[in-house]
């Protein structure tokens, strides 16, 4: 931030505007960062101290780890995290896949059907995958997925591909055409030229994608609850509810264990992020 | 290397007909320049023989084969692009032997073929960076050693030098004609620069509206344009037109009336004409002299001076008549500023002559 301020100075841009600029963005992340504060401090209080302050940072006599020992002790974590680790990785990387290469066909390729296929992964932008809830769980059932991770993997690649095409089509077109033909002309196979020349170049919009995709898979409670419920598939978010009785709560361990849930995706996003800095396609042309 | 037969080459884009039949033929090493205005087809014309862009009717052949669809690759040809198309992930070695790789050859030989391209383009130093981290002229040396390494039966150049500053793209430029002397190769070069193309070409090919215009040795070009579009495109700064009427037809001469008044004779063979036709008499500004007492003597008041050193244009009104000014190539001493009256003249010898259509009359005394 620091940086950028005073990239505005020189660029002579008024003080007032960047102060103001500055201001609203740390803001917005004050207000962004708050409730996940909010999660970590109390999950190292007393049940006790979270009811009677639920601000106050942990003293020496509201201290805990209990919650972590519910939740590593007492429970499957370890099986939940991998669980949601699986279902998120695989998703992810297939909505990547698959969403560059139908990217890279639809805007490269001029072919019959290629406006109407452009035409419905708008349509899965526009419409919710969970309205199609019933009929997808009857098909799980018919395919015999139910309680599988399989079912999860496919309905979440269903749900991000739309966006994962939209966005990487985008971005497609801002490649200059002369270095799909320049190596056309090096007789490199269309293949090659799509895994070769066009993904290593799509990889900052990739990046923007996968964190996209990623965080509402990771964060999903529906489909799990409903496609793979069973104690050996189920994710995070679905494993955290154990917690959450009728009558009592267990705040600790709950608190604890979205704490835990954060950190696999925040170190995901990390590496993603970094690709997000990087503009690849200068050099290219010019 | 190989020889490219173009015959009746034809393009549509749905309705608009880009192409009009095109005829022509480049021989085995020869340096051919596409030259012409933007939207003249020029670069499309390159993109067919290229095989990027798919001909629309006409045969093309090369090396006597013909390859209407025939892939880029299978045709044998090498494209060098005005943006350069390097692949920016990839260093500049990898950029050079990806094509290879691709083809499979061994490694080896890829890297010995790479190391003499990088050589010959003194770029031998750059191979492990990457395009971004190189300047403009040097991104355009690794395109064309890209395209070297191919060892293509054709090059085809799309307006290189473009994006080069200047004084890069003259050196650049000398280096190109040196590097076609080397290789002996067969290079079809568009652009839209006249200089480019009566230095580097051997035969310039001069493009309007989708048709030949004229092809010929850049000389030939220079000495003997067919049209009025071709002496006003060979040569710079511009010929210089000027309406004229004809008074009297003689077996070695033309006799003019200008419209801004002096008379005119001009070298030319005037058979085809009538007394009193309209036509236009071309003269390029460094023909044109300082008046001692010769004929085809014109005057006016000089009303910009552009002093370049060595030489200067100087922009003459003839009167009121006078469509435009005059343009003179003068000595860089002369000493005319804005507002001076000069009287000068051109030899009958140096004189062009356009009929209505536009189309030259053919000069005498010029071989």
């Amino acid at each position: 931030m620091m940086i950028s301020a005073f990239k505005n100075f020189n660029l002579g841009r008024s003080v007032p505007k960047s102060v103001a600029i500055h201001g609203v963005l740390m803001a917005y992340t004050v207000i962004a960062l708050f409730p996940i504060l909010v999660v970590i401090i109390n999950a190292f209080k007393e049940r006790r101290a979270i009811f009677r302050d639920p601000l106050a940072m942990p003293t020496m006599d509201s201290f805990t780890l209990v919650g972590f020992e519910q939740v590593l002790l007492r429970s499957d974590f370890g099986l939940y995290s991998w669980n949601s680790l699986v279902v998120t990785l695989l998703a992810v990387g297939l909505v990547l896949l698959l969403g560059a290469m139908a990217a890279w066909a639809l805007t490269e390729y001029k072919f019959r059907t290629n406006l109407l296929i452009t035409f419905l992964f708008a349509m899965g932008i526009m419409i919710p995958i969970r309205l199609g809830t019933v009929s997808i769980l009857r098909l799980m059932v018919d395919l015999n997925l139910v309680n599988t991770l399989t079912a999860l993997v496919l309905v979440y690649i269903a749900q991000g591909l739309p966006l994962a095409v939209y966005i990487l089509s985008e971005f497609i077109r801002t490649i200059p055409k002369e270095l799909k033909e320049a190596a056309r002309c090096d007789a490199v196979s269309e293949y090659k030229i799509f895994f070769c020349i066009i993904l290593p170049l799509l990889k900052p919009a990739m990046a923007t994608v996968a964190v996209f995709t990623m965080i509402p898979i990771w964060n999903d409670l529906w489909f799990p609850l409903i496609l793979a419920p069973g104690e050996e598939t189920r994710t995070i978010t679905l494993g955290v509810q154990q917690f959450v009785g009728q009558y009592v709560t267990d705040w600790n361990s709950v608190l604890s264990a979205l704490t835990m849930a954060i950190v696999p995706v925040l170190v995901l996003y990390t590496i993603f992020s970094r690709q997000l800095i990087r503009g690849l396609t200068s050099g290219a042309v010019k | 290397m190989a020889s490219v037969k173009l015959d009746n080459i034809q393009k549509r884009f749905g309705d608009v007909q880009v192409l009009h039949g095109i005829d022509l033929d480049i021989k085995d090493g020869e340096f051919v320049v596409l030259i012409g205005e933007s939207g003249c087809g020029k670069s499309t014309l390159l993109r067919l023989l290229s095989g990027l862009e798919e001909i629309t009717e006409g045969d093309l052949h090369i090396d006597g084969q013909r390859v209407n669809h025939q892939s880029p690759a299978q045709r044998g040809i090498a494209m060098v692009f005005q943006s350069y198309a390097l692949y920016p992930h990839m260093s500049v070695y990898k950029n050079m032997a990806f094509g290879l790789k691709i083809a499979g050859q061994d490694k080896q030989a890829v890297k010995l073929k790479v190391e003499e391209a990088a050589k010959k383009l003194k770029i031998d130093h750059l191979l492990e960076r990457l395009p971004r981290e190189l300047s403009g002229g040097q991104r355009q040396r690794v395109a064309i050693g890209r395209a070297i390494v191919r060892d293509p039966k054709v090059f085809l150049f799309d307006e290189p030098l473009s994006n080069l500053d200047a004084s890069l793209r003259v050196k650049t430029r000398v280096e190109l004609g040196k590097l076609h002397q080397e290789l002996n190769a067969t290079i079809v070069y568009v652009t839209h620069d006249q200089v480019e193309a009566m230095t580097l070409g051997d035969k310039i090919v001069v493009m309007n509206q989708g048709r030949i215009e004229q092809a010929g040795t850049p000389l030939s070009l220079y000495h003997h344009p067919k049209t009025e579009f071709v002496a006003g495109f060979i040569g710079s700064p511009k010929m210089n037109f000027i309406s004229a009427q004809v008074t009297s037809i003689e077996s070695d001469s033309v006799q003019l009336m200008l419209e801004s008044g002096p008379t005119i004779r001009a070298a030319i063979d005037g058979q085809t004409l009538k007394l009193a036709d309209k036509v236009k008499l071309g003269v390029r500004p460094e023909h044109f002299v300082l008046a001692t007492d010769e004929e085809n003597q014109f005057q006016g008041r000089v009303s910009l001076v552009e002093n370049l050193g060595e030489l200067a244009y100087v922009y003459v009104n003839t009167g009121q008549n006078a469509e435009s000014d005059i343009v003179i190539k003068l000595d860089g001493d002369c000493q005319y500023q804005a507002g001076d009256s000069i009287r000068f003249a051109v030899a009958a010898a140096d004189t062009y002559l356009f009929d209505k259509a536009g189309m030259a009359l053919p000069r005498l005394n010029k071989a």
